[in-house]
């Protein structure tokens, strides 16, 4: 691959050069003049260039199609996973087909009017410097069509965005740090427990503040398992430095920023085995999987080992450079019953106990390393009173 | 600074006399004339730029062949950066910061705005010099030192500033984060704290020039559109460019003197961090208030360069002068209040991203004016396809299809799933990197025989330009569709994601434009330094136009004009005048009798 690599580098270089030297000695040879005349447009070249630029139009309308054909399956604008997105999706569309539109039309006139007024030296331009008419209604056309769009974006917005407290809603902490996610749930009491990064010890990974009763109840998990149809308010914090929760399927996103709490709410509409089974997900696959066995063939060849199939699953990334490992911080996502969820759910250790479970075995073995936690757990309290502006907003 | 001193309180002819002889150095390195300096900023521009295109190459490579060993990446990173010719991961988003940064602001902002800021000003308005021909000269040097100090952090051995070029704290406040965040992070921050420096003399210059100096009759609605865009971005510049450096200065406390701005919370490599109370949040406010009307410094003076290439090449005026003026205004004034877009998704109240929505998209209007005015400029017109003028249609070209998807960046609901991904990167680089890059090539086409007294070549640059122009949107247009797929930028592989595994072939093809691409810039700069010595000679009007710098002598001198100062008595836009046997008229004929100015007739 490298050696291909150069090769074509080295090629191009050269054609590169070539041309260049080429076209010099012609233009050297047919101009012995000194006059500049030479390097300025002749009626010829206009010809030339206006016939070129007409067929970039084509180049231009050729590489939309052949895009469109070759990747119009990658973009994200159908099976959409949660209930907002088909808004996000539809809102998309009316963009995207508006976009395709003027940018048909505009292209043809910029290209057209620069093929079809090809100069030549014995003409002369229409003077033609103004027209109100003209100009009110190229104001007037883009006010009218991007106050459409501004309102349903802003309703579309709103409702996304606006999360209504009263509802029946399950509470979910997104945690980010470099370079992983943990997820923390409320519990039974549907409240989480106040954090602070100073509370990070041993397996209370998200730093919840053990001697708020509420964070007793709290449930840690590695993957982030959600009940179909239900609303889940998303609390997103970062350990260390700006990451963004990004949900592509979910049309969701919002940064976790350390020192505060950000929050993003969603109802997820499809289960993960529902999405699997729809046809563009299953081709999407194969697609995908038609490629990773090519490469394990490459790989089995030398001796390395086969990438696994893939297989769908919704997930979760870090959409916000937060490091080198930025480009693998990722989290399962996924979308079950609600009657999964809960037997899922109630199996699950609760953090009070996950903690006194492990103060228990580092107890067994050494009793006189019990002064120094004392002495640290003393310390926090003294910092205690800054996490109050987090534990409001968490909840 | 005695010559030009001299002529501006007498306004006689001198600019002959002498009183000194010029030495290399004062001619060459310490010059005070305004057209030296241009050309100092644009060579040390288009060497910056040469710097910063290598390194998006690299990383362009690292994508499309996810950690293969190369040798060009040993030999141009060194074994520590790139051990065994594999991209480090840190070095990977290195590159991409510093391209980043050398782009924008190297570039586009000091390559773009300085040099024709400062040909152009004094030639079109009818100058001896800038109105300070020192503080000039003290910007480009102090814009040289940045650059250097900027270039140097690539040679420490942390490695250079790896934030991103937007440098969010915490990552780029805490050397824990990411090893970039160490030295090569404080040598960004001089870098920059040196050109905001740099930046505010020059506009202030620009500024103070185009309101004071202008010749007699040169009335504000007598200016072309060129001297219009350089005059109101400096006026921007002056206005937003401080803000970053006050964002600059307080991160640069965090990371030395433990304050905490933008700092607060943090657990780090086992350990809890000091800072308490301070927000990121603030910072992206802060960079972003600069940030954004940045776009604005970089993309308004391609327009103006393009609008008077296009308008003189079209042997046409530019269709809605005022409206063209209009345009640049509120497109300045509305620049400063939209950069909330940046951050829809950031944790800011949604009630702001509403408000950031509407102001963006009222962003659009001026813009779709400034593009169907030039439509309608190409109309009718009679155009003659010099390589400036084909850089010109290119950029209207390239700032349709990049601004078109604003629409969809800048309403915050569409935002939330396109934020980050290759959807932005494809609309940013279109809409003001290539536009703004082909409004540069414009323009150093078009004046390179006011820079140099000589011609390009012609042919080269249709070459150039062709090649350049497939490959741009071959780079950029298929961006679109792997960043709708929601695939994230700044990701140093892909291959993480099985999900993202079928787009390693839109990586690939994208690779091979840029590589292509880039190979034929080569032929630009060929032929741009050759012709700097054997080019044809030029003549004075080679493009037949009317505005004031081609009244000037064909050999550049102290002062610009050799005799009185000349008068203007019309608008810059005279072409195929009815009445007039030529298809120009400058801008220094009186009018005739009941003749009309500014397009009526």
């Amino acid at each position: 691959m490298t050696s291909l690599l150069i090769l074509v580098i080295v090629a191009l270089l050269g054609i590169a050069i070539w041309q260049l030297t080429k076209i010099f000695d012609l233009t050297q040879n047919v101009s012995g003049n000194e006059s500049c005349d030479s390097e300025i447009a002749t009626d010829k070249d206009n010809n030339i260039q206006g016939y070129l630029m007409f067929g970039f139009l084509g180049f231009i309308y050729a590489l939309t199609i052949f895009s469109i054909v070759k990747y119009g399956h990658f973009p994200l604008l159908a099976n959409s996973a949660s209930e907002h997105g088909k808004d996000v999706d539809n809102l998309m569309w009316i963009s995207l087909a508006l976009i395709f539109f003027v940018q048909t039309i505009t292209q043809f006139l910029l290209h057209y009017f620069a093929f079809a007024n090809r100069g030549r030296k014995d003409k002369k331009a229409f003077y033609f410097s103004d027209n109100e008419k003209l100009e009110m209604i190229w104001t007037i056309i883009p006010v009218i069509v991007l106050s459409g769009l501004i309102l349903y974006g802003l309703f579309t917005w709103n409702a996304i965005m606006n999360v209504d407290e009263e509802e029946d809603v399950i509470y979910v902490e997104v945690y980010a740090k470099q370079f992983g996610w943990d997820i923390r749930y409320a519990g039974k009491d549907n409240v989480l427990g106040k954090a602070n990064v100073r509370f990070i010890k041993g397996v209370n990974v998200t730093g919840a503040d053990m001697s708020d009763p509420n964070s007793q109840d709290d449930i840690l998990a590695t993957e982030l398992r959600l009940p179909v149809g239900k609303k889940v308010v998303m609390k997103m914090r970062s350990q260390d430095v700006l990451h963004s929760a990004y949900f592509p399927h979910f049309r969701a996103q919002m940064n976790c920023v350390p020192g505060m709490v950000t929050q993003f709410a969603m109802t997820p509409s499809v289960t993960t085995t529902e999405m699997r089974e729809r046809e563009e997900i299953m081709n999407r696959v194969s697609r995908i999987n038609k490629v990773r066995s090519e490469r394990s063939a490459e790989l089995v060849a030398k001796g390395e080992e086969a990438l696994a199939p893939y297989v769908f699953d919704y997930v979760l990334l870090c959409n916000k450079i937060c490091g080198r490992s930025h480009y693998n911080m990722q989290m399962k996502v996924v979308v079950e019953t609600e009657a999964e969820f809960n037997k899922w759910f109630a199996a699950q250790k609760t953090l009070g106990q996950l903690v006194a479970d492990e103060k228990a075995a580092a107890e067994a073995p050494a009793v006189e390393e019990v002064v120094a936690p004392e002495q640290n757990t003393q310390e926090l309290e003294t910092v205690v009173d800054t996490t109050a502006v987090v534990a409001q907003v968490i909840k | 600074m005695s010559a030009v001193g001299h002529d501006l309180t007498h306004g006689h002819d001198d600019a002959h006399d002498h009183h000194h002889k010029e030495t290399f150095v004062t001619k060459y390195i310490f010059s005070m004339d305004h057209k030296m300096i241009a050309k100092q900023f644009l060579i040390t521009g288009i060497f910056m730029g040469i710097i910063g295109i290598v390194m998006s190459l690299l990383f362009r490579m690292q994508i499309a062949w996810p950690e293969e060993s190369f040798k060009v990446f040993s030999w141009l990173l060194g074994d520590d950066f790139a051990p065994g010719g594999v991209m480090r991961n840190d070095i990977y988003l290195a590159l991409v910061t510093i391209h980043g940064t050398i782009m924008v602001f190297f570039v586009l902002t000091a390559g773009l705005s300085g040099t024709f800021s400062n040909l152009l000003i004094p030639l079109q308005i009818g100058a001896r010099d800038m109105a300070s021909g020192f503080m000039n000269m003290l910007s480009y040097w102090i814009f040289f030192i940045a650059s250097v100090v900027m270039l140097s952090s690539l040679f420490v051995e942390s490695g250079p500033a790896s934030a991103g070029w937007t440098i969010y704290p915490p990552l780029s406040a805490v050397p824990q984060a990411i090893p970039g965040s160490g030295t090569g992070m404080t040598l960004w921050l001089v870098s920059m704290a040196l050109f905001i420096v740099q930046s505010a003399m020059g506009s202030l210059n620009y500024i103070v020039t185009v309101l004071n100096l202008r010749t007699e009759g040169m009335t504000m609605t007598r200016l072309p559109l060129t001297i219009w865009a350089l005059f109101v971005t400096a006026i921007i510049g002056v206005v937003s460019f401080p803000v970053l450096l006050s964002a600059a200065l307080l991160l640069i406390m965090d990371r030395s003197f433990g304050t905490s701005f933008f700092l607060s919370d943090i657990y780090l490599a086992g350990e809890v961090l000091h800072y308490q109370g301070g927000s990121p949040v603030l910072f992206e406010h802060l960079f972003w208030f600069l940030g954004h009307p940045e776009v604005y410094i970089v993309i308004l003076p391609a327009m103006g360069i393009c609008s008077e290439v296009i308008s003189a090449n079209a042997r046409k005026p530019i269709f809605g002068y005022r409206a063209m003026i209009t345009s640049i205004l509120a497109i300045a004034f509305l620049s400063t209040i939209v950069w909330g877009h940046h951050m829809f998704v950031s944790g800011m109240n949604p009630f702001l991203g509403s408000v950031f929505t509407f102001t963006t998209l009222l962003i659009a209007i001026p813009s779709a004016v400034k593009a169907f005015n030039y439509i309608t400029t190409i109309w009718k017109g009679n155009l003659q396809m010099n390589p400036g003028m084909l850089f010109s249609i290119g950029f209207v070209s390239t700032f349709i299809t990049g601004g078109l998807t604003g629409i969809i960046l800048g309403d915050s609901t569409l935002d939330i799933n396109v934020h980050d991904t290759y959807f932005v990167v494809a609309h940013f680089h279109l809409v003001m990197g290539i536009s703004a890059l082909y409004g540069m090539f414009a323009g150093i086409y078009h004046w390179f025989p006011k820079m140099f007294g000589r011609m390009m070549n012609k042919n080269l640059g249709y070459i150039h330009f062709w090649v350049t122009a497939v490959c741009a949107y071959g780079v950029f247009f298929p961006m679109h569709f792997i960043g709708l797929a929601g695939l994230p930028r700044r990701y140093y592989s892909n291959s993480a994601f099985p999900m993202f595994d079928d787009m390693v072939d839109v990586n690939i093809l994208i690779t091979v434009f840029a590589l292509v691409g880039a190979a034929f810039q080569l032929v630009f700069l060929w032929n741009f330094f050759y012709s700097i010595f054997y080019g044809k000679k030029a003549t004075q009007n080679p493009w037949r136009a009317t505005t004031l710098e081609w009244t000037t002598p064909v050999e550049p001198i102290h002062g610009n004009w050799p005799g009185d100062l000349p008068v203007v008595y019309r608008w810059p836009y005279d072409y195929s005048k009815p009445g007039y046997d030529e298809d120009f008229v400058m801008q220094t004929v009186p009018l005739r009798e009941g003749e009309k100015d500014g397009g009526a007739h």
